[in-house]
């Protein structure tokens, strides 16, 4: 079965120690993760996970069914099949001299990234899009010397108007704000 | 609402969930705890001798009796002692709760004294775990746990309450609710799936129902039964399934997998369709996987979606209770007779008798089980450790009853035997409790003589004791040329030792000794130990080499020669 990468998100319930268990299970199951993005998501208490996981689809469903069981985790959706937007952010410190430093300047106005720090020897980049672009501005970088890269990791959501939860299970998926007496 | 200290709602909350028996250890950590016990009479605490009994205790009482068992160990060393018996239940799908006391908050993360991470530790071996950081929260945490320790899948749930959590004060209220938006396990199956597994069934001539522990939580016994004999179709069970399905009905084919009975891994090897209900395609009963069923359609209930497809291709997933799912599908089952197929087995369960016990001038350790079966007439409740004495009480004792085998199945913990034993009987004073240890195996647990003693618990218990750590050796000669490191093993005097704790006990050494022996175990009104000086070097047969699948099964020891006897040869397998 042919291995690609696949994008599963996650809404979690914000409390301490869910990253951790998360962690743990792919490090117990052998699973191979590639990135892990974490942040807030639209509801309160609870965060949204966005993994990459590289594996067979059956291997993958296999994952999302042990991600399933944690009871901290709402939902997991493995969304690699839809219409999907995906985007990560690099930070990329490269060294750059005062003869090589408009061509740097090039090479970021072409990939529509920005400059957002300046130092006698060097700049650094902020850069926004598909992993394939981070990866060619990276490859174009470095024969100047990369200092640091610095990524967020990828983060998907689907194309179209329905989001991960919908609206009807909003209220079952959340908790009441104040314990029923 | 009244306000009281954090072991006070703990005690409350408690009692709210039904607790009768709490099994534990003090310490430090939960002193406070203690010193509140005795304010609730309800919760009888029954202490052992070493946290692990705890664990186990509490493990044997839930599968005794269907409910959620409770242990109590202190921060540090005793929450650490409680972690192979957590492991043990999680594998097995046995509802616990699991209290830790833990260091003050203020000392957490500081490596204060019996600090230890627990929560950390029991995350991969508990369904789900908490660290309590304050009294308020303690009641919904308790009904939470106890919630989650018996629904869907159930398992063990660890709960860690800091000491000075147990002195704050709080206002006690009992929710009537759990709010858990991130478990809402699937008990309905889908009626499509169940159609197309009804129709798989009613057209198949060659059917096989492989039943696992999850029919006897789910409470599915009789509709099982009525599955299999309104269809005519055959069932073998798992280790752990053993009881779901009476083993004296004429459609029950035994254990299956790496010990089980040729014709039930015959029977599965030529089945065409089959029926796997709440068990887990473990590798003790599949066997080599790739070899695993290959004629056949398989079709899969299961109240955990991650199980199906795990281990084996299925080609009919039913997620859901297995109780309303077969309610559902024994409604679209058209009786039937299958006479060629059963007359098919009938053949091979004559032509490979597994369960005969050959003749012997010696003790063998068969025929100890095989008199406990007639002596009790099949009416107790087994309770064994794990390797050669857990195979043959398997198959030399015809269990009728679910939950009349307690066994450690998923995780093979030796040393479960005597405190599951003592818990199996705490739960259900008015039967029968035999445990069944290998020498090994009762070396690990033993101080628990002490506690069944002082809490006159009347656990029956029969060593097996061959001076070995039989199964082990068994591979040793199988695979390792008889070489037989690490495992022959001494005991002390195990009747003085039983004496010196308080316990009546006999040895017995001749065929002819066995019954008397036992029947003066039964007759006798307290905890009874008998040591059973068996043949040293009995083999469990079948057996499925390791590498190999069902079908190759051995069954005497002149089919040996076929056997790799070079361990370096074996082809990779779990062991």
């Amino acid at each position: 079965m042919a291995s690609t990468k696949h994008t599963l998100v996650a809404l979690v319930e914000d409390k301490p120690g869910v990253l951790n268990r998360m962690a743990s299970l792919f490090r117990r199951r052998g699973f191979n993760i590639e990135s892990i993005a974490v942040g807030h998501s639209e509801l309160p208490h609870l965060s949204r996970m966005t993994f990459v996981v590289d594996g067979s689809t059956t291997m993958v469903e296999q994952v999302r069914k042990q991600l399933d069981k944690v009871v901290d985790v709402v939902k997991v959706s493995d969304i690699t099949e839809g219409d999907i937007i995906i985007r990560e952010l690099a930070l990329i410190k490269v060294r750059a001299t005062s003869s090589t430093r408009s061509e740097i300047i090039q090479i970021v106005d072409i990939f529509r990234a920005d400059i957002v720090d300046v130092a006698s020897d060097s700049v650094s980049i902020e850069v926004t899009g598909e992993e394939e672009k981070i990866n060619s501005l990276i490859d174009l970088l470095r024969v100047f010397g990369i200092k640091e890269i610095a990524r967020t990791g990828r983060i998907a959501m689907t194309r179209g108007g329905s989001g991960l939860l919908p609206m009807e299970e909003k209220s079952s998926k959340t908790r009441a704000k104040k314990p029923t007496p | 609402m009244k306000r009281m200290t954090g072991a006070q709602i703990l005690c409350e909350s408690l009692v709210k969930e039904g607790v009768e028996v709490i099994f534990g250890f003090p310490g430090g950590a939960v002193l406070p705890l203690y010193d509140t016990l005795p304010q609730y009479p309800q919760l009888r605490h029954i202490l052992v001798r070493h946290e692990q009994g705890a664990a186990h205790a509490a493990d044997g009482y839930a599968r005794a009796t269907g409910k959620v068992g409770v242990c109590l160990a202190t921060s540090g060393p005793g929450a650490t002692n409680l972690v192979t018996g957590i492991a043990n239940a999680h594998l097995d799908s046995v509802p616990m709760v699991a209290i830790t006391g833990q260091v003050a908050r203020p000392f957490i993360g500081k490596d204060a004294f019996q600090e230890v991470d627990i929560t950390g530790i029991t995350l991969p071996i508990t369904k789900h775990n908490y660290l309590v950081l304050d009294a308020g929260s303690l009641a919904k945490v308790v009904k939470e746990s106890f919630y989650l320790a018996r629904s869907g899948r159930p398992g063990p749930v660890l709960i860690d309450i800091p000491r000075d959590v147990f002195i704050e004060q709080a206002e006690f209220h009992y929710p009537s609710k759990v709010d858990l938006p991130g478990y809402k396990p699937t008990l309905q199956g889908h009626p499509a799936q169940i159609k197309k597994a009804g129709k798989l069934i009613n057209e198949a001539s060659r059917p096989l129902i492989i039943a696992g522990r999850g029919v006897i939580i789910s409470g599915a016994c009789d509709e099982l039964k009525q599955l299999a004999e309104t269809a005519q179709i055959p069932v073998v069970t798992t280790l752990l399934g053993i009881g779901c399905f009476p083993e004296t009905n004429v459609l029950n084919y035994g254990m299956l997998g790496m010990h089980g009975m040729a014709y039930a891994n015959m029977a599965v090897d030529a089945a065409e369709v089959i029926i796997a209900i709440g068990m887990r395609f473990d590798d003790r009963a599949t066997a080599k996987v790739s070899g695993f069923a290959p004629h056949a359609r398989i079709i899969h209930i299961d109240v955990d979606p991650a199980e199906i497809g795990k281990n084996v291709r299925v080609d009919v997933p039913i997620v859901g209770d297995v109780k309303g799912v077969l309610n559902v599908l024994n409604k679209l089952i058209t009786p039937a007779g299958r006479g060629d197929w059963i007359q098919q087995l009938d053949n091979w369960r004559k032509e490979h008798p597994s369960t005969i016990i050959r003749d012997s001038e010696g003790l063998l350790p068969q025929h100890v089980i095989r008199k406990i079966y007639e002596v009790t007439q099949g009416e107790a409740i087994i309770v064994t450790g794990v390797g050669q004495n857990q195979m043959w009480a398997a198959q030399h004792y015809w269990y009728d009853k679910p939950n009349s085998l307690i066994s450690s199945g998923g995780l093979g913990t030796m040393g479960f035997e005597l405190p599951a034993a003592m818990g199996a009987k705490v739960g259900r004073p008015d039967s029968t409790v035999w445990c069944v240890a290998g020498d090994g195996g009762f070396q690990m647990t033993v101080q628990e003589l002490a506690t069944i003693v002082q809490e006159k618990v009347a656990v029956k218990i029969a060593v097996i004791n061959n001076g070995y750590l039989g199964m082990v050796r068994q591979w040793q000669e199988l695979f390792y040329r008889k070489r037989y490191v690490a495992t022959p093993l001494t005991c002390p005097d195990l009747v003085k030792l039983g004496e010196a704790y308080g316990i009546l006990g006999l040895r017995v050494k001749r065929k002819e000794e066995v019954v008397p022996a036992i029947e003066q175990a039964m007759k006798h009104q307290g905890p009874f130990l008998i040591d059973f000086v068996v043949e040293p070097e009995e083999n469990v047969y079948p057996m499925v080499p390791p590498g190999a699948s069902l079908a190759e099964v051995l069954e005497e020891r002149e089919k040996e020669a076929k056997v790799l006897s070079d361990s370096a040869k074996l082809p990779m397998s779990n062991i």
